[in-house]
Formats: C-alpha cells, sequence, structure tokens
C-alpha cells in the first residue's frame, strides 16, 4: 500500500512508515513520542483503522445466517480474513484457523477442549521457564481438574531455553508442551522447530504462543510442524479483541467444543444438540467481524512492507540499543541469548524499574516496566521486575537516542552521574 | 539543576536521601505488632514492625524492597510515628492516604509534605501509600497481607 514493492528498503525506509500511524504525530508528556512499549501492544496504521470504520460504515450485518445481501458481503469478508491468516501462517487449509480474542483465549481454548479431554492423572504438562502467565495459568487450571503435572524446561543465565534438561524431561508421561516462539520478557527465539521435533518423538502435543513471533518473522506452521499455534491481532499492526489459534485440523476436529451458543451448532433440540464443523465449532457467537476485517487490513499492511524487511530493521535496531545501552553504567541486559527480535530488557543499579518508567515517560519515552506477566521467570533472575523496550517496523535510532537520553537524566536524577559535557 | 522541571514535584532530595539510607530499616525482635505489604504487580514488598506499649507506638521500623517512591515513603513514615500514639497514627494515615490520593488535608504534614507531588502520578499512589495501609494492618491486627494496588 504505501511501501515501494520494488527495490530492496533500507532500515530507513522501514522506519519511514511511522508517517502511517497517526498517533505517533501526538505529542506526549509535551515531547515527541518514542514509542518503545510494542511487546504490550503496536500501534495501528491507517490503514488498519480505516478498514474496520469502513468495514462499519459500508458492510456491517451478521454473519452466516441472513440472506440479504449484506450478511452475505460481511461473511465473505470474515472468510477471506480467514483465508487471509491461513497464507499468514502458511497453514494446510483454512478450516485450521480459529477466530479467538486474542492469544489468551487461543490457549484456553486449547486447555479447555483439548486438555480436559486428553489429559489424565500422572500425564505431564512441560512449559518452558519463560512462559507468559497466559501460558501457565490455563494449564494450572486444567491440570488441577484432570491430576496432570506440571513440569518445567529451566532458563539458562543468558535467558535461553535448557534444551539438554528439556530432553531429560520429556519421557512417554509427556502429554502436552507449551512454549512460546519468542519470549515477551526477554526477546529470546526459541528453537521451536526442535522442541516441536523432540517432543513429536514421545508423542507429546505441541503449542507455540506465537503473540510476540509474528510481527518480526515470517511464520510457517507447516515447516515448524507444531500442533497448535496461537498470536494476538493487537501485537501485529491489527486491534485488540482479535487474534487466531491454528490447530492441525485432525486434532481440532476429535476436539470438543468449548463454548455453546449460536454459530457453532448443527441442529439443536433440547434432547440433543449437534455441532457445526472446525472451525465454526469453536466459534460460538457472533464474532468480532469488524476486527478480522481489521486484522486481514494488518496482515496485508506487514505483507506489504515484506515481514523480511521489518526483521532485518528490527535487528538494526537492537544492535543499536544494545551498544548504546551497554555504554551507561550499571546497567546489566536481562536475557542475552543468541538468537533474539526487537525486545531489551535491562536494571539499572541503583534506580527501580518503576522510577525508570516514570522518568522515561515525562520524557516522551513509552517503555514497560514490570514483571512482564511473567514472574516465575523473573523469580529466577531474582528480580522484581526489569524496564523492557521493544521495537516495531516504525521506530527509529532517533527513539533510542530518546531511551539513551531519558536514562542519562534518570542517573542524573537519581545522583548517579553528573551533567556531561556535550 | 533545573533541568528536571516536573520531575522534582515527585521526586525531592530528600526522597533520594530516604532511598539511599532507609531510616529504621530492619527486623524487629521486640515488635508486638507486624503486617506484610505487597503490590504484586509492581513487585514492591515490604513488612513494618513495630513495638507498641501503653498506646503508643514506641518503635517502628521496616524491611523490603521497593522502587524511590515507595522505599522513601516507608522510611519517612517510621520517622514520622515513632512514640506517637496509636490513635494519632490512625489520624495521620488517614491525612497521609488523603494527600497521596485526593486533596490536601487541613493540616501541614511537615517533611512528609515532600510526598505530595505522588498525587499527579496516578500510575505511582500506589508506591507511597503501601508501607502506611502495612502499618495500619499492622496496629489494627488485621491478619490480610495490604495491597495497594
Amino acid at each position: 500500500m504505501n511501501a515501494p514493492a520494488q527495490g530492496k528498503q533500507t532500515s530507513v525506509d522501514v522506519a519511514a512508515h511511522a508517517a502511517d500511524f497517526p498517533i505517533l504525530a501526538r505529542p506526549v508528556q509535551g515531547r515527541r513520542l518514542a514509542y518503545l512499549d510494542n511487546g504490550a501492544t503496536t500501534q495501528k496504521p491507517q490503514a488498519v483503522i480505516d478498514a474496520e470504520a469502513r468495514y462499519y460504515s459500508e458492510s456491517n450485518a451478521n454473519i452466516h445466517r441472513g440472506v440479504h445481501w449484506l450478511s452475505q458481503h460481511s461473511t465473505d469478508l470474515y472468510d477471506r480474513g480467514r483465508e487471509r491468516v491461513r497464507g499468514f501462517l502458511n497453514a494446510a487449509q483454512v478450516e485450521e484457523i480459529v477466530f479467538t480474542r486474542g492469544t489468551t483465549e487461543a490457549i484456553n481454548l486449547v486447555a479447555f477442549s483439548w486438555g480436559r479431554v486428553n489429559l489424565k492423572a500422572g500425564d505431564e504438562i512441560l512449559l518452558s521457564g519463560m512462559e507468559h502467565h497466559s501460558n501457565i495459568v490455563p494449564w494450572q487450571m486444567v491440570a488441577e481438574q484432570t491430576g496432570a503435572l506440571i513440569k518445567v524446561i529451566p532458563v539458562t543465565d543468558d535467558g535461553e531455553l535448557d534444551m539438554d534438561a528439556f530432553r531429560t524431561l520429556l519421557s512417554e508421561r509427556t502429554r502436552f508442551v507449551g512454549v512460546c516462539h519468542v519470549s515477551n520478557a526477554l526477546g529470546t527465539i526459541n528453537p521451536v522447530a526442535e522442541i516441536v521435533r523432540q517432543a513429536h518423538s514421545v508423542g507429546a502435543v505441541v503449542l507455540l504462543d506465537g503473540a510476540q513471533a509474528v510481527a518480526h518473522q515470517a511464520v510457517d506452521v507447516q515447516a515448524l510442524g507444531c500442533d497448535f499455534y496461537a498470536f494476538s491481532g493487537h501485537k501485529l499492526y491489527g486491534p485488540t479483541g482479535i487474534g487466531a489459534l491454528y490447530g492441525r485440523k485432525a486434532l481440532l476436529d476429535a476436539m470438543p467444543p468449548w463454548q455453546g451458543g449460536g454459530d457453532m451448532i448443527h441442529t439443536v433440540s433440547f434432547e440433543r444438540s449437534t455441532y457445526a464443523e472446525t472451525p465454526q465449532k469453536f466459534e460460538a457467537g457472533t464474532p468480532n467481524i469488524g476486527g478480522v476485517v481489521a486484522l486481514d487490513a494488518a496482515i496485508a499492511y506487514v505483507q506489504n512492507i515484506g515481514l523480511e524487511r521489518i526483521a532485518a530493521h528490527e535487528e538494526t535496531l537492537l544492535q543499536y540499543a544494545c551498544e548504546a545501552l551497554a555504554s551507561i553504567p550499571g546497567l546489566r541486559f536481562i536475557g542475552q541469548a543468541q538468537q533474539r527480535a526487537g525486545i531489551v530488557s535491562f536494571v539499572v543499579d541503583g534506580i527501580h524499574p518503576h522510577d525508570l518508567g516514570t522518568i522515561l515517560d515525562m520524557e516522551g519515552v513509552a517503555i514497560r516496566a514490570g514483571h512482564h506477566c511473567a514472574m516465575p521467570l523473573m523469580n529466577r533472575f531474582g528480580l522484581p521486575g526489569t524496564a523492557r523496550a521493544s521495537f516495531a517496523l516504525y521506530n527509529s535510532h532517533e527513539d533510542v537516542d530518546a531511551l539513551m537520553a531519558g536514562l542519562h537524566k534518570a542517573r542524573r536524577l537519581f545522583g548517579l552521574e553528573v551533567e556531561r559535557s556535550a | 539543576m533545573n533541568s528536571f522541571g516536573d520531575l522534582r514535584e515527585l521526586y525531592q532530595e530528600v526522597i533520594f536521601d530516604h532511598n539511599r539510607r532507609p531510616r529504621n530499616f530492619h527486623a524487629m525482635d521486640e515488635a508486638t505488632h507486624h503486617a506484610d505489604g505487597h503490590n504484586p504487580l509492581c513487585g514492591d514488598q515490604l513488612t513494618v514492625y513495630a513495638r507498641v506499649a501503653d498506646g503508643v507506638v514506641e518503635d517502628v521500623s521496616f524491611v523490603g524492597h521497593g522502587c524511590a517512591i515507595s522505599t522513601a515513603s516507608a522510611s519517612l513514615m517510621t520517622e514520622a510515628v515513632k512514640g506517637m500514639p496509636v490513635n494519632e497514627v490512625e489520624t495521620l494515615f488517614r491525612d497521609m492516604h488523603a494527600m497521596l490520593t485526593e486533596s490536601h488535608p487541613d493540616r501541614d504534614l511537615g517533611k512528609l509534605e515532600v510526598l505530595s507531588g505522588v498525587r499527579e502520578f496516578p500510575a505511582r499512589v500506589k508506591c507511597a501509600t503501601l508501607a502506611w495501609h502495612t502499618l495500619h494492618n499492622a496496629i489494627t491486627r488485621a491478619r490480610e497481607t495490604a495491597k495497594t494496588e
């Protein structure tokens, strides 16, 4: 849409897409906004905002039920969104894509549909030590109901998964393995294809939490070989309240519905109801149609720029940021994995992450300070939380420079350094 | 050194002093009252100890960890309430709560006024109030862990 399709784009060309994001033009705290909280949610390009507005202005009707023209039109848009997600993840069949509210709901779907039927006392659920709470708590709830046990793949000091320990933990009791593709707190890109291969060798089913991955690299679920893959639209330049679950067709077909209602049934009588086919079986009630239309636009937007280009740009920014941050006395990186996506997590001696967050905010620099919904991981590193800067396609070196200026200001305010000569 | 602007409203020099060198920062074996405070979302965690005799807080201390605002608030609190009758501590708790969250109380709160800038930073109010809620729980013998988030 906005990117020249031909030729190789430089990092600067990618960052020029900031102009597509209206919110980035507004000052915050009277300053130019340096939005570095993309791991929490990304901003939305005008194309996505327009797509959702246009849907409600021109196309709104309920799907799968009306004989009228608008209903059919709306259904077509919804189906087109599903096909867009299929292509985006390179799923084999469109029926393998279930729309959810986001990653959290997608994982809950697997836990409460697949998990409750397939797990029993003594079975083991293997999760990594760097999971977001959304890939821990649903499994604890299901473990409580089924008597299954949760085992944890340890995290090394560098913030990588201990793959030797993983292999040791795998056994014929392992029924399920749940791992994040990219860690939201550390940026670590996990060796998920290898994890899937090993897990399948003992017959375990594998879910990958792709929330932090899909905006930063091309994902191919067939190449990864995973059984389930979950992601959220709002971390991919789309709206909140829409996401998707990829599930292998044979698994989804064998799974019971987890919510009942309209749209997920075939026939209903008070004696017995029969259910719709996959994926409608898992989409009870009127779905977030406008969200699907906007997600379609968001994926089209990143596909148009190219995920490889976005990844290369974010890699450039990450390197620039890491080199700059390393010059700050008392700054310690949390997570130094070999393979990392555009996230840098750190602590600064003498300044609590929340104080850093407040001071940076006054400079117009938005970062995340806290435990990043990964309390077990923070405990692993013996920290209450970290400061996290996370990058998106629209970030530039200028944003990193603003972060650096803010960090020096925080250190001066805390009496940890004196005014620098210019 | 006025380049810090509004940040100085929140981070006054007294706050840095108490953050770097918190007063009464130790556990207390002879405490008659103690309570825990924990804001899990922030990670701020503290225990407040008090030795109360004849209706007077004869000694008070705390241990724990948190941001500069929560540590300084706890430290300043221990200085302020040491030797104070329990009923006056409760009045001060209400006045501090008002100063940090709503509007300034009628009376001057002395050195504790340095915390008044917190009110303009809604995300940080919970940091400043945690120690006070924890002390309140300790002296009213409430059993639950205090939290302000």
